[in-house]
């Protein structure tokens, strides 16, 4: 039964410790992956403390649910880390408020108006690989579809997944009408999908997928932290969706004042500088000649397709049926 | 009187872990949206997958096991332990091991290929069944060699002077036997075949491969309908518990066997064919199941060394939430290892994690912080996950105890205390340790209740595995999930030796 | 005086009907073709099976709600009468504290001493599994001594016991009814065992029990259908 005593002895120990701090506390919800050790969260809560003289406490997990679970009684201060795929149930909950920042310093691909939901850092879909695995790399969106079968690529799901679900926007966005058609010429070179986009990203490190669904910054990661240049993402001409991550202020927060702080900082240069290979995406507010080295050797896209939350809303459901049936076949 | 009090308060926290959470779920939905046709589809796929899965699972497990209880060679107690650990490994590492063997370009095409073989193609119902059958089938050889194990020695002896072949063998021992464990066995592993999700999807490679988990995961996730999230968790609840019925009504009850513990020597299945027939099986399946294994502990052996501190702090936090999780799983089980008591604790399996996690939530929120119960919670799910495994494991040897001694107990007038302290626990040292190693095992490798109840300063081994991932760190990850496997066996090893002895 | 006073008892389709009393001290043997309801009629004396009318009374005072070990009942079984797993010492432990089935100051001493009157002095710290078949039946007496209950039960206890083993027994049996003034009933199939144990005999037909006679006349002079039993 002595496992049992520790046990028990170390939850008791653990519960006691948040007591002891006297500042004022700004909780920020935030994704598992931005609260890691190995995410940005850790040098945000650093460089923030310093500024704010207070305690900004993390609190990881799934984010909209939470929020919409917990509602008007949230503790959260600021919600940190939503897809444009979340944010028209999280605007019709009322339980934010307007996050008051000047919007002209944004770099964005796309112009960003959204008086709710402030950016911090963007990517757009893409397909990876590794060019001493795949010769005849598709130098478009067509040519992908063109390609031969055993051309392997694994995507995620679009309706567990917001990469997978940017994937669909973005074929929608491509070719329209003849979504399902370009799925049905896609579907024979899909190894499989996967429920996230580790399980994906996995497949394709291990060697078992030649191409992965992932973002135009991924690379970055491979140059920057492994001096890694064999891993590319494909640049199609007709465009690549546009995915950013948001954050936003709670209505009800009891620190409005830090939460306010907060959302300058995320738009602050040494904020922006940090994100880039803190959280591997392009920074929100940043001149391209202030990226880090490897961000800077990135290919970027031409054009940037992106749906606005209302016009995703319509057509989601429909451009993931479509995804189904072709891929069901 | 105690223990039926005791076994009452059991019964009844079951339960109300399984209602109160759909309830609150229910209370908080706003809409309901009726099934669509994918939905039907889905519900075909998991069914289906299911049952294929289970009785495959079943049907291999059988010669298996039978295998593994009439010879003895070198290694053989070291096998009988690895064996189990597909079933405790998380299901991302287990999957990578799987397909490093049988994917793309696994193991298996690269050697086919060059003698010119047709690639090898594991998505689709054939490779969630491969993988189903890769996590279960352990589990089903490990509950049928329980059961060979408690064969009295008498019998064997019996069969030998009778000079009995092997349809006698079959239909005096084997026979009985199987009808006895087959379908609890069968019925466990539907249940936990019907909630998978990322496996399904992965090794299914698409979305003909839709499970309704991930109709309940996509109804949370991406629509915060929860109306619908409750009613496919009540549909998969629906179907498990019916799926334990039907088991249990085809089971035989344990007939009393006495034996006086001595250890059971065989003489049957000496001749020759049997002899290659086992040995056949033996290593089919040993390959089957450890080269993927093999695989895992290939890819993480570089990544292991360059594990950061905080790895190893969130795997001493895992274990002491395995720990808490087995004591309380093995509490928790024992007044329940009756027939009824089974059936309850099947719904750990059946209902949805997804459901209970936000059920508990809501339940809990009212009253205090979740973070802070996140420990807590996650070892009490990880019990109750656990309990449909523990209590098949532990109710036939349990019922065959009471048929054995219970008129004796009862005619010395033996308290609930002295018969569970000085009958009933020592009786039940083998399974009981098979039993708490699984728990332990298991709760390892659980991810607990989705990342509702995360703690932000106490994240478990698991969970820094699915960070390292998501941080591109796939190489330190692989090192992780070895690290994992290391521990969840060791545990689940330290656990069952008990239960190995004369195994 | 053990009276069963109208007494109907089922198990399963099985139907027994008893209604007899025997004297406080008798030595009574119960015999009957297999299948008759010997056993029952034990269960039904023990508490192992309640029965559907009639009264169990042990000196007037009503048995037949009381819970096996609330009863001055001690069984010997066919078999299983020791743990396996534990040594006689903690066997007859349980015995002696059933509610917490450890040892207290003195036990060792008692435990020892029942042992020593069945001729198993120092046999405490073995295992059932270390024990011949006919020292198992002699450490379950010395636990029966140790229950110190005025009524004991045999069914068929010693059966797999040679015959010569099987008179010792009996006899020994004998030797420690007589000594703690024992009520015993043995059921057997044995008219030996009968003539050698019990001055009285229970006939047990179809379910039916009889009324307590004299063993000698009954096996010297036996109705017909015990004739056909006893061949």
């Amino acid at each position: 039964m002595k496992p049992a005593l520790a046990f028990a002895a170390g939850l008791i120990a653990n519960t006691s410790l948040a007591l002891a701090d006297e500042k004022p506390v700004l909780t920020v919800y935030a994704g598992d992956y931005i609260v890691s050790e190995w995410g940005p969260g850790p040098r945000i809560e650093e460089m923030f403390e310093a500024q704010c003289d207070c305690d900004l406490q993390f609190k990881p997990g799934d984010l909209l649910p939470r929020i919409l679970l917990e509602g008007a009684q949230t503790n959260a201060d600021i919600v940190f880390g939503l897809n444009t795929d979340v944010t028209k149930k999280a605007r019709e909950s009322g339980l934010f408020a307007p996050h008051g920042q000047n919007l002209s310093a944004l770099t964005l691909p796309i112009d960003w108006q959204d008086e709710i939901f402030l950016p911090f850092n963007y990517g757009h879909t893409a397909f990876v690989y590794d060019e001493t695995r795949v010769e005849e790399v598709p130098e478009s969106f067509d040519a992908l579809l063109d390609a031969p079968d055993d051309l392997k690529i694994v995507i995620q799901d679009p309706r567990a997944s917001v990469s997978g679900l940017a994937l669909v926007l973005w074929v929608k966005a491509v070719y329209g009408d003849e979504a399902e058609a370009a799925w049905e010429k896609l579907a024979p070179k899909i190894l499989t999908v996967t429920k996230g986009w580790s399980e994906s990203y996995g497949l394709f490190t291990d060697g078992e997928a030649d191409m992965v669904l992932s973002y135009t910054t991924s690379p970055a990661y491979h140059i920057i932290a492994e001096e890694d240049r064999t891993k590319k993402a494909a640049i199609f001409p007709e465009g690549h969706y546009f995915m950013v991550e948001l954050s936003a202020k709670v209505a009800g927060t009891d620190v409005p004042e830090l939460a306010d702080q907060f959302l300058e900082f995320q738009l602050s240069e040494d904020f922006q500088t940090m994100i880039a290979t803190g959280n591997w995406s392009f920074p929100a507010a940043l001149p391209q000649e202030k990226w880090p080295e490897g961000f800077k050797e990135l290919a970027l896209p031409e054009k940037a397709l992106f749906y606005t939350e209302d016009e995703a809303a319509a057509l989601r459901a429909e451009a993931v049926e479509e995804w189904r049936r072709a891929l069901s076949r | 009187m105690a223990a039926r009090v005791v076994a009452i308060i059991a019964g009844l926290s079951v339960a109300g872990l399984v209602i109160g959470p759909v309830i609150a779920v229910l209370l908080r939905a706003e809409t309901f949206s009726g099934f669509g046709p994918a939905d039907w589809q889905a519900l075909r796929f998991t069914l289906v997958q299911a049952l294929l899965s289970a009785a495959l699972s079943v049907l291999f497990a059988i010669p298996l096991a039978r295998a593994l209880a009439r010879r003895r060679f070198v290694g053989r107690g070291l096998l009988v332990a690895l064996l189990g650990a597909p079933f405790i490994l998380p299901v991302i590492v287990a999957v990578l091991g799987l397909l490093a063997v049988f994917g793309q370009s696994g193991l298996l095409n690269r050697v086919l290929s060059p003698l010119g073989a047709p690639q090898l193609q594991i998505y689709g119902l054939q490779g969630v069944l491969v993988a189903h059958v890769f996590f279960n089938l352990p589990l089903a050889t490990r509950l049928f060699l329980q059961g060979w194990l408690a064969v009295p020695g008498e019998q064997f002896r019996l069969a030998a002077s009778l000079g009995m072949g092997p349809r006698a063998m079959w239909r005096a021992i084997e026979w009985p036997l199987l009808k006895r464990i087959a379908p609890g066995a069968f019925a466990v592993i539907f249940v936990i075949c019907l909630s998978s999700f990322a496996v399904a999807l992965t090794l299914g490679g698409g979305p003909r491969a839709t499970t309704l988990e991930l109709a309940i995961y996509q109804s949370v996730r991406f629509d915060f309908d929860l109306g619908r999230a409750a009613a496919l968790g009540l549909v998969q609840l629906a179907l498990a518990l019916a799926a334990g019925l039907v088991a249990l009504r085809v089971a035989s009850v344990p007939v009393a066997a006495r034996g006086l513990d001595r250890m059971v020597p065989r003489w049957d299945g000496q001749g020759k064919g049997a002899r290659m027939l086992d040995g056949v099986w033996i290593v089919v399946a040993a390959v089957f199941l450890l080269i993927p294994l093999a695989m895992v502990v290939l890819n993480g052996a570089s990544g292991i060394l360059t594990l950061g501190g905080s790895v190893w702090v969130s795997a001493a936090h895992s274990l002491a939430v395995a720990l808490g999780s087995t004591v309380l799983c093995l509490a928790w089980a024992l007044p329940l290892t009756t027939r009824w008591g089974e059936w309850l604790g099947l719904s750990g399996i059946a209902l949805s994690p997804l459901v209970l996690g936000i059920g508990l939530f809501l339940i809990v929120r009212p009253f205090t912080n979740p973070f802070e119960l996140a420990l807590y919670v996650t070892a009490t799910v990880n019990a109750f996950v656990s309990l449909p495994f523990v209590l098949r494991i532990l109710r036939p040897e349990a019922e065959a105890i009471r048929a054995d001694y219970g008129r004796l107990g009862g005619a010395l007038g033996l308290s609930d205390w002295a018969w569970l302290r000085w009958v009933l626990l020592p009786r039940l040292k083998r399974p009981l340790g098979f039993a708490a190693g699984l728990t332990a095992a298991l709760s390892m490798g659980d991810l607990g209740v989705i990342a509702l109840f995360a703690d932000p300063d106490r994240a478990t081994l698991p969970l820094k595995i699915y960070q390292l991932m998501g941080a591109y760190r796939m190489e330190q990850a692989a090192g992780g999930a070895l690290l994992l496997l290391l521990l969840s066996l060791s545990l689940f090893w330290a656990f069952d030796r008990g239960g190995r002895v004369g195994a | 005086m053990l009276e069963l006073d109208a007494i109907e008892a089922r198990s399963g389709s099985f139907t027994l009907t008893a209604d007899f009393g025997i004297e406080a001290g008798a030595r009574v043997a119960i015999i009957g073709a297999s299948g008759s309801g010997k056993s029952t009629l034990l269960d039904v004396i023990a508490g192992f099976l309640k029965p559907r009318s009639g009264h169990v009374l042990w000196k007037d005072a009503d048995l037949t709600d009381l819970a096996p070990a609330r009863r001055p009942v001690s069984v010997l079984f066919q078999d299983t009468n020791l743990f396996p797993h534990l040594t006689i010492e903690r066997n007859l432990a349980l015995a002696l504290n059933p509610r917490s089935g450890t040892l207290r100051k003195g036990d060792a001493a008692r435990i020892e001493d029942a042992l020593a009157r069945v001729g198993l002095a120092g046999f405490a710290p073995r295992r059932p599994s270390e024990m011949s078949g006919g020292q198992q039946s002699r450490a379950a007496l010395a636990r029966v001594l140790l229950q110190d209950r005025p009524v004991l039960l045999l069914d068929e206890p010693f059966a797999a016991l040679g015959p010569a083993l099987k008179v010792d027994m009996l006899d020994m049996v004998a030797k420690v009814a007589d000594a703690e003034a024992l009520t015993v009933l043995l059921v057997t199939h044995d008219p030996a065992d009968a003539r050698r144990f019990a001055d009285q005999t229970l006939l047990v037909e179809n379910g039916i029990v009889g009324t307590p006679q004299p063993t000698q006349a009954l096996l010297d002079d036996p109705p017909e259908s015990l004739r056909t039993y006893l061949g």
